[in-house]
């Protein structure tokens, strides 16, 4: 590992202080993606700013209803907190799909929003990457992409976000809180992490020295039930190939409201608002629900080895939305 | 020749276990030398060309940096013999750093020494490498049309096949192909080598410290007396830990140039790449049968991948003419040089993938024949080696089907494709027959029976974690009495009596009889000194004691513990030697192990999703002397048969011959969510025509046929006949 410095913080502008004043600083919170990348030489932060210890790891209800999570709240604690597995139990599933126990108990709530790409070609330093070296072409579009995206991809990077966990923030909605040197700023979940583009090496909207200190989700849509389907190889501790996540209420067996995200086939956490409009007021059947998965899948680029993830894509619609209506509670 | 055993054939808890479950157990990665160094490989990262030219000052001038070692300032060295005969056969003869030439990515190109590993890695990735890379890279036998060159050795004919082929009513012709795996070990290869007075010691993770004692010998100029390999402890090997691989010799070389132990532990990136793998392989297998199945011709035509450093011929073809009883049989074997890291057995290497696709061929014509795919079997069941025309020593192959197929519930099957459903999910049931064969290898062993009452059992072999520390102490305590608590096994040093290989599944029937003869020995002489003049059983004729729980015992019912014997004599200990090597055996029988495995898959169509569910197998490997070690290698060989069939595919990029999943996130291998129900049962028939102790080896056949049974069910669950593994949702998917 290269020499670097690393400093523990206590406070929260004592950590934006610390990172605004060095360019070189990256925030370590688990440390499970930060850590791997700086060990293949992917990433290389001269100081570590660690915010793991700051007094951001409750999670509270607010006067409106809506859940602020704090951005050190672990994976693991935030799957099984009382307040998310009553009201929001996609939360819950999405957390539960992802990585391993060992790994959920490192990862924070803002490590898991800014993790990275898979893409293997990212991950090795003699590949060319536009993520990792602006401009320096991207080995994936004709390499093996079998896991990569199919949805918001261009031709300067295709590598899938892979988080479960924002899959289903992006479906239940939510708004990110950030802190930063020139004060506090509150931006839409789906707003946060950008399309490739012709900027790849850009991920996310946080601005030099900002960050993240909460994620809070939206009400609960009343009356739904949700359901999150992550289909891969192996049962777990496997990234998906596809995921679904889906909140859908029901009254007398039409659909009243309904949420649909999806992963592992987006460069970002995908919030599918076509097929949305495409399920309201609709009757709650399986038709129905082939017709959303179609229409989510629309505008789908594939290359040579990743077409096989539309089909798949539009099986865990499918599903997902199924099994969350059962669970709706007025159906 | 039947014998009541106490000891032997009785489930007995690993005599390593409390050390391993404690961290006592020193695997080389946890092993320090004083004022030791860290060595970290710089990987080419082409795979065809030349290195032109290596930037080393940043790294040099980097924190703790000692010395890089390249082809510029590598010692002369000399390649290994690489005889298997003289047991100084290596996994890569080429030499570290021998010239400028880039057979495959991942290649060394330096090896980088500082003070800890930390700094030896930052400093590795700040090596700047310049190549000319050639175009025509092959990452893969599987994405090239050519199968290589034809191997003379590999070809077998029985009969007229191509004739029978010609003339039969039902014909099968197919092409199967597996994807290259990686042994996935849980312990990297690891070597920490230290020169003491021109002596030389080495820490390796190894299958073999004789093996790697000679052909470090060869390579260093060194008498084998000066060098010492040890490995008390392996953290798995698979095979790919058989023979020495280049960063051993580089790591023994910077530590004699630098005066200094140096460790170096592969990362898991570099172990994947250079460390060994199943080569890919494709395979033709052309059945014919007449209308009633009798089996009339089997060809079998393969091609497997080596590297152009090395010559790696995985015996694909082997089991074919001898699994199924057929007059008319034609094996070839084909072998392309491609440039990814070279290959090199993975356990049950060759026949478990030959045994896929002989497998699956066998179910595709069952179908054919409208005949259930385990008749089919059972009519070709054979009473001899039809290879070699001499009787199996012990088969019982039959009874495995039986009982499997009763346990599994077969004769429920339907075997129309989809009918067996169950909520979203169809059902899919598939059998394969396994088989391995039975080898034995010269053995010697030490027994110390020692004054405090203990004894001492040692071998030249090592333990890769099957269990060989406990089946030595069982057999000592078998033959002795003694309590398991009180024998030590000491294996996995060089200087102990030169034992085999752990591999080839003949550790276990080649040390036992070996340590029985060196335990029978150390008896003898015991009962020498218990006769002579101031024994215990002094002018007793020694032919007229016989030992029993630790104490000789005359005719009329006199009893003294040896340890008694030996303080009265004033002896710390007496010793026995044995030696022993296979005989005549093999002139009057064939010797293998045969079993079967019944897979239940559950396919959900709507979501495109496969699972084994449930797995039962019948295994005839001869005596298990540990029932509980001898199930988990079959319970073991499972899981890593769900991974060939289903999920284990190392990525070469077609373009460029780089390997890209390289990892344990990104090569996927079964693990614990996906374990089935697994009901495994060991069918005990003592083999004593093969030792005296009936045992066989149970280390690999296990892992032979599951991948069929899985292909076979999921052509019944879901009408699609994949023939090319792993099976993964895509294949699925398409039409
Ligand atoms: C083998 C493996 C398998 C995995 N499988 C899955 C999976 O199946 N599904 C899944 O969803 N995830 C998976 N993950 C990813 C895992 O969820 C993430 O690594 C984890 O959530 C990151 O959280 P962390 O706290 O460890 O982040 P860190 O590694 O500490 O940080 C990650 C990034 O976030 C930045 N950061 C951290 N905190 C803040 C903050 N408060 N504000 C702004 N920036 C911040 C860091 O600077 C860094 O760039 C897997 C990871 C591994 C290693
Ligand atoms: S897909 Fe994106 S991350 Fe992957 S190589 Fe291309 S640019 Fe890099």
């Amino acid at each position: 590992m290269r020499e670097f410095a690393f400093q523990p913080t206590a406070r929260i502008d004592q950590a934006v202080q610390a990172h605004a004043s060095d360019a070189g600083a990256a925030f370590i919170a688990g440390g499970t993606t930060l850590i791997d990348l700086v060990k293949l030489d992917v990433m290389r932060p001269a100081r570590l700013v660690d915010v793991s210890r700051l007094p951001l790891d409750d999670v509270e209800r607010l006067d409106d209803g809506r859940l602020r999570i704090g951005a050190t709240v672990t994976n693991t604690d935030l799957a099984h907190h009382p307040l998310v597995t009553e009201h929001y139990p996609l939360l819950s599933q999405a957390l539960l799909s992802g990585a391993s126990t060992q790994l959920r108990n490192m990862a924070t709530t803002a490590g898991n929003v800014m993790q990275r790409t898979r893409c293997p070609y990212f991950r090795d330093v003699a590949a060319a990457c536009n993520k990792r070296q602006r401009g320096s072409g991207c080995d994936a579009l004709h390499g093996i992409n079998r896991m990569h995206a199919v949805l918001g991809v261009s031709e300067h990077c295709i590598a899938t976000h892979p988080s479960d966990m924002c899959v289903a923030m992006a479906a239940l909605g939510a708004t990110l809180t950030l802190e930063g040197p020139n004060g506090t700023r509150e931006m839409a979940f789906g707003d946060f992490h950008r399309l490739p583009a012709d900027r790849p090496d850009l991920e996310h909207e946080l601005e030099e020295g900002e960050l993240i200190t909460h994620v809070t989700l939206d009400t609960p849509v009343e009356g739904a039930g949700s359901h999150y389907l992550k289909l891969r190889e192996r049962a777990s501790y496997e990234f998906a190939l596809a995921s679904a996540g889906a909140v859908v209420a029901v009254k007398d067996g039409t659909i009243d409201e309904a949420r649909l995200a999806l992963g592992g086939v987006g460069t970002k956490p995908w919030r599918a608002v076509e097929a949305e409009k495409a399920l309201r007021d609709q009757p709650a059947e399986t038709a129905t629900f082939e017709r959303a998965a179609e229409v989510a899948m629309r505008g789908a680029i594939p290359r040579e080895h990743n077409a096989f993830k539309i089909p798949l894509a539009r099986q865990a619609i499918a599903r997902a939305l199924s099994r969350a209506v059962a669970a709706s509670v007025n159906r | 020749m039947e014998t009541q055993t106490r000891v032997i054939g009785h489930r007995t808890p690993r005599v390593d276990g409390e050390y391993k479950l404690t961290g006592k157990a020193d695997y080389t990665v946890d092993w320090q030398a004083e004022a030791m160094l860290y060595g970290y490989p710089v990987p080419a990262s082409i795979a065809h060309g030349n290195l032109v030219a290596l930037h080393l000052e940043e790294a040099l001038a980097m924190p703790g940096v000692v010395e890089i070692f390249y082809d510029g300032n590598f010692p002369e060295l000399s390649r290994s013999p690489n005889s298997m005969a003289h047991q100084d056969q290596v996994s890569e003869v080429r030499l570290p750093f021998e010239d400028s030439r880039i057979h495959y990515a991942g290649q060394y190109v330096a090896l980088v020494v500082a003070e800890s590993f930390e700094q030896a890695r930052a400093a590795a990735q700040a090596v700047r490498a310049e190549y000319r890379q050639d175009a025509g890279a092959i990452g893969s036998l599987l994405d090239s049309e050519a199968d290589g060159q034809p191997l003379e050795a590999k070809r077998q004919v029985r009969g007229d096949a191509d004739g029978a082929f010609e003339q039969a009513p039902v014909k099968l012709d197919q092409t199967y192909s597996i994807a290259a795996e990686s042994h996935m070990q849980m312990e990297p290869h690891a070597t920490l080598a230290e020169w003491r007075d021109n002596r030389l010691i080495v820490h390796e993770s190894t299958q073999g410290v004789i093996y790697q004692q000679k052909a470090m010998a060869r390579v260093f100029g060194l008498a084998e007396e000066d060098v010492e390999v040890i490995s008390h402890y392996i953290g798995s090997g698979f095979g790919n830990k058989l023979f020495m691989w280049p960063h051993a010799v580089a790591t023994v070389a910077a530590a004699r140039e630098l005066g200094r132990p140096v460790k170096t532990v592969l990362p898991r990136q570099q172990d994947m790449t250079c460390g060994g793998n199943r080569p890919a392989s494709r395979q033709r297998l052309r059945l014919a049968a007449d209308e009633q199945g009798k089996l009339l011709s089997i060809h079998h035509d393969s091609a497997t991948e080596t590297s152009l450093v090395h010559t790696f011929v995985d015996a694909i073809g082997s089991v074919s003419p001898s699994l199924y009883a057929c007059d008319n049989v034609a094996i070839s074997q084909h072998l392309l040089e491609v440039n990814h890291g070279t290959p090199c057995p993975m356990r049950g290497p060759g026949e478990t993938s030959g045994i896929f696709a002989l497998e699956c061929a066998m179910d595709e014509l069952a179908i054919a024949l409208n005949m259930d795919p385990l008749e089919l079997r059972r009519r070709h069941d054979s009473r001899d080696d039809p290879a070699k025309g001499l009787p199996w020593s012990s088969k019982h192959l039959d009874a495995c089907y039986d009982s499997a197929a009763r346990r599994f519930g077969w004769a429920r099957r339907d075997p129309v494709v989809g009918s067996m459903t169950e909520g979203d999910e169809i059902l899919g049931w598939g059998m394969a027959t396994s088989s391995w064969f039975a080898g034995r290898q010269p053995c010697a062993a030490r027994v110390e029976l020692r004054a405090d009452g203990s004894i001492m059992a040692a071998c030249g072999t090592q333990d890769i974690g099957t269990g060989t520390y406990t089946v030595i102490a069982q057999t000592v305590a078998e033959l002795t009495g003694v309590a398991i608590e009180h024998i030590e096994v000491r294996l996995g040093e060089s200087s102990l009596p030169a034992g085999p290989l752990s591999g080839g599944s003949m550790a276990t029937a080649t040390t036992l009889p070996a340590v029985a003869k060196a335990v029978r020995a150390a008896i003898d002489e015991l009962k020498e000194v218990a006769t002579a003049e101031n024994g215990a059983f002094a002018g007793a004729d020694p032919e007229t004691l016989t030992l029993e729980d630790g104490a000789l015992l005359d005719e009329q019912g006199k009893r003294a513990s040896f340890s008694e014997i030996l303080t009265d004599h004033k002896l710390g200990s007496v010793n026995g030697d044995g030696d022993t090597a296979p005989g005549d055996e093999r002139k009057q029988y064939s010797f293998r192990s045969f079993g079967a495995h019944f897979v239940e898959v559950r396919w959900d169509p709507g979501i495109s999703r496969i699972r084994v569910a449930r797995v039962v197998s019948s295994f005839d490997i001869g005596r298990a002397i540990n029932p509980a070690t001898a199930r988990n290698q079959v319970e073991g060989s499972i899981v890593m048969g769900i991974g060939m069939g289903l999920l284990e595919k190392l990525e070469y990029d077609p373009r460029d011959a780089r390997l890209i999943n390289n990892n344990y996130s990104d090569y996927i291998v079964t693990c614990h969510a996906d374990m089935p129900e697994i009901d495994v049962e060991l069918l005990d028939n003592p083999d004593y025509a093969f030792n005296e102790f009936g045992a066989r080896g149970v280390g690999e056949i296990g892992l032979t046929g599951v991948a069929p049974a899985i292909a076979n069910a999921v052509h019944h669950a879901t009408g699609k006949r994949i023939r090319d593994l792993p099976i993964t949702i895509d294949k699925l998917l398409a039409d």
